[in-house]
């Protein structure tokens, strides 16, 4: 087949997986990721990862939904069409309160959700690492590092050897 | 990427001398069971046989789901008369219906995103359930202010958008407030369900594979076979998208939990103020028995108890189905079981506390309306809910009717009559005999009204079997993320290491 994507190993343990990609981190690769079926806690700084940017957009979207909820009872009630209900002002910051408590909710949880999707870079419905033909057993109870061929450092027998070193099992190539 | 400088301090030399104290808690999942196991148990679910209960149970929910259909073409037909509404009552079974359906979803919301955020690890077990409920419930409570506004078809007035006649929704009004509360708090809890699913999903998409080729080898018949073939387009596409190409990245991992952790904490303020909004409706109305400070936290209380009621009315038939005897424990219902215990003595606190300040208020109008929920005309009402809500729960002060199942089912049915009773006694007492004696009146819902509710029993029915089928019952991902060895820490027991 054509070029390969990676090599890929497979780990028993969430332990196992822990401590193989404090190494991979220390080895300085850049372009690797740790394939898991649920999230293993603390595997983010095994990995060195930052924090996740998902928080600009949920704020992004809060903060934008409090003031829609605000200007449409303002735009809605005082400006366009001012109509006097029950003798109440035309505008005022309290009542339209649980108007716009309520969108800020709406709209940061959008920017939660649609967030989580950006930065993720998802849907993509399909994927390299979907080649390995033992993919299945990733969502399933085992865990994997795969090593990008991209990445700066990549040396095909070289990565292959650290990954054994590491405890991985099955060791193999994906192909593009 | 260069040695962090973190990592020294991290592992300090003193760590590896260190042992973990040895706390006997209760396992999440009994019986040791792998993570393997789990997959197989919670994905079986949805790719075995359909069982014969099932079909008999969505023949019948659909059956009764069709009560709504009637009641509602019967009522668009006649108007809002058909309800049984007439002055002084001009809000009856509809409001208590829709109170009660929305009251029910709280306990979705509570166990998926107040628990999470108290690190409550139990909740896994029973919060994809309890998401499903409360979009089933909110859909079926959509339906009542829907249809009460009369002309249907203009319902969309209720939202801001420009009509032809320029007028603009009344934003001082609480029903308006509540078209936002209750339409914000279906499309987050729809988010946050299928955000959830997102990586239970991914995993039978990988497994639709293996499992078609094991169904194609029990199919007999050329029937059947296509029948597989079909079925197996089917489930890849269906799965597939819906997975939106997840494959557990740890990159991804840590993206999601961000903001499954986030949208957790929006739900949070979401569900109290969705009901504090919902008590508004009440509350913010001049009238004896609904203008009281105390509706709010009551309100939402309320909404938490009678949810957890239909939590274990929904989820103890299914553990015993299922044999989810190792994944929904007898720990889970112990705790279901308290905190309906909690909630519910909330909730006979409220209706203490309501009393006293009618007395201490010194308002013979609200004094009045008391007195007479308690010893008027609807007296009856008034002590089916204080017998259902604040006697019957109090059973789960006993460690032995925790542990009867079927006596727990019995108390949770009871719970939820109590709570719809509860919206019945506070919508209709303080309507039906109000200031002026000469205007009093006996409110009776027609048959309408009744096939009307018990219809949306059948269509909650339906919509939660279809989940049953087709999406995972539990989070299976989350269940394997509590169990002890999910901790890159977690060290096997003595005889192991030694």
């Amino acid at each position: 087949m054509s070029r390969k994507y990676g090599v890929i190993a497979l780990f028993d343990t969430a332990a196992d997986i822990y401590h193989a990609a404090e190494q991979v981190r220390d080895a300085g690769y850049q372009r690797w990721d740790a394939l898991t079926p649920f999230p293993v806690h603390g595997l983010d700084a095994a990995m060195g990862l930052r924090r996740s940017k998902v928080p600009i957009f949920t704020f992004v979207g809060g903060f934008v939904g409090f003031w829609t909820g605000m200007f449409i009872a303002w735009y809605m009630g005082a400006y366009d069409y001012p109509l006097v209900v029950g003798g109440m002002p035309y505008f005022s910051p309290v009542f339209p309160f649980p108007v716009a408590y309520e969108l800020t909710i709406l709209l940061a949880a959008f920017g939660a959700f649609f967030g989580q999707f950006i930065t993720n870079r998802l849907p993509m419905h399909h994927h390299p690492v979907m080649n390995y033909e033992k993919f299945a057993s990733i969502t399933d109870d085992r865990f994997a590092i795969v090593i990008e061929s991209q990445d700066p450092i990549y040396d095909e027998s070289e990565t292959e050897a650290l990954l054994r070193e590491l405890g991985g099992k099955e060791v193999t190539f994906i192909d593009e | 990427m260069a040695q962090p400088e973190g990592t020294v301090l991290r592992d300090p030399e003193i760590l590896k001398e260190v042992r973990p104290a040895k706390m006997p808690r209760r396992p999440i999942v009994e019986n040791d069971r792998s993570f393997h196991w789990i997959t197989e148990k919670v994905c079986g679910i949805v790719e075995g046989k359909t069982p014969i209960w099932w079909w008999i149970g969505f023949c019948v929910c659909g059956m009764v789901a069709s009560f709504v259909g009637v009641g509602l073409i019967y009522l668009v037909a006649v108007g809002t008369g058909a309800w049984g509404l007439n002055s002084p009552v001009f809000w009856g079974w509809a409001i208590v219906n829709f109170v009660f359906w929305i009251g029910i979803g709280h306990a979705g919301t509570l166990i998926s995103a107040i628990l999470l955020l108290l690190k409550q690890k139990w909740r896994t077990s029973i919060n994809r359930g309890a998401e499903a409920m409360t979009i089933f419930a909110v859909s079926c409570a959509g339906i009542f202010p829907l249809f009460h506004v009369g002309r249907v078809w203009f319902a969309w007035w209720l939202f801001p958008i420009p009509t032809s006649n320029a007028v603009w929704p009344n934003f001082r009004s609480p029903l308006e407030w509540d078209v936002f509360a209750v339409s914000t708090y279906g499309i987050v809890s729809l988010l946050f369900w299928y955000m959830g699913m997102l990586p239970d999903l991914a995993t039978i998409r990988d497994r639709v594979h293996g499992v078609a080729r094991k169904r194609m080898e029990e199919a007999r018949t050329v029937f059947q076979r296509k029948f597989e073939i079909f079925y197996y387009g089917f489930r890849r596409y269906f799965y597939g998208i819906l997975a939106m190409g997840w494959r557990g990245s740890n990159r991804h991992w840590s993206n999601y939990e961000m903001a499954y952790l986030l949208l957790a904490g929006l739900s949070t303020p979401l569900v109290l103020s969705v009901h504090t909004i919902v008590s508004f409706d009440f509350a913010v109305a001049n009238l004896p028995g609904w203008h009281t400070t105390i509706f709010p936290p009551y309100f939402v209380a309320g909404a938490i108890f009678s949810g957890f009621g239909m939590v274990l009315t929904l989820m103890l038939p299914l553990r015993s189905m299922y044999g989810l005897h190792d994944l929904i424990t007898q720990y889970h219902i112990d705790c279901i079981c308290k905190i309906t215990l909690a909630t519910g003595s909330m909730v006979g606190y409220a209706y203490m506390i309501e009393f006293f300040i009618a007395w201490y208020g010194a308002n013979p109008y609200e004094g009045f309306a008391f007195v007479n929920r308690a010893f008027g005309p609807y007296a009856w009402a008034y002590w089916i809910m204080i017998t259902c809500n604040v006697i019957s729960p109090q059973l789960f002060w006993f460690k032995k009717i925790r542990r009867n199942a079927a006596l727990v089912w019995v108390v949770s049915i009871f719970v939820n009559i109590g709570m719809w009773f509860e919206r019945f006694v506070i919508t209709v007492t303080s309507l039906a005999n109000d200031f002026l004696p000469a205007s009093w009146d006996y409110y009776t819902p027609t048959v309408v009204d009744i096939f009307t509710f018990f219809g949306t029993f059948g269509l909650f029915g339906v919509l939660f079997l279809l989940f049953l089928r087709f999406l995972p019952l539990l989070a299976f991902a989350e269940i394997k993320a509590v169990k002890a060895e999910a901790d890159p820490h977690y060290q096997p027991t003595q005889e192991d290491s030694a």
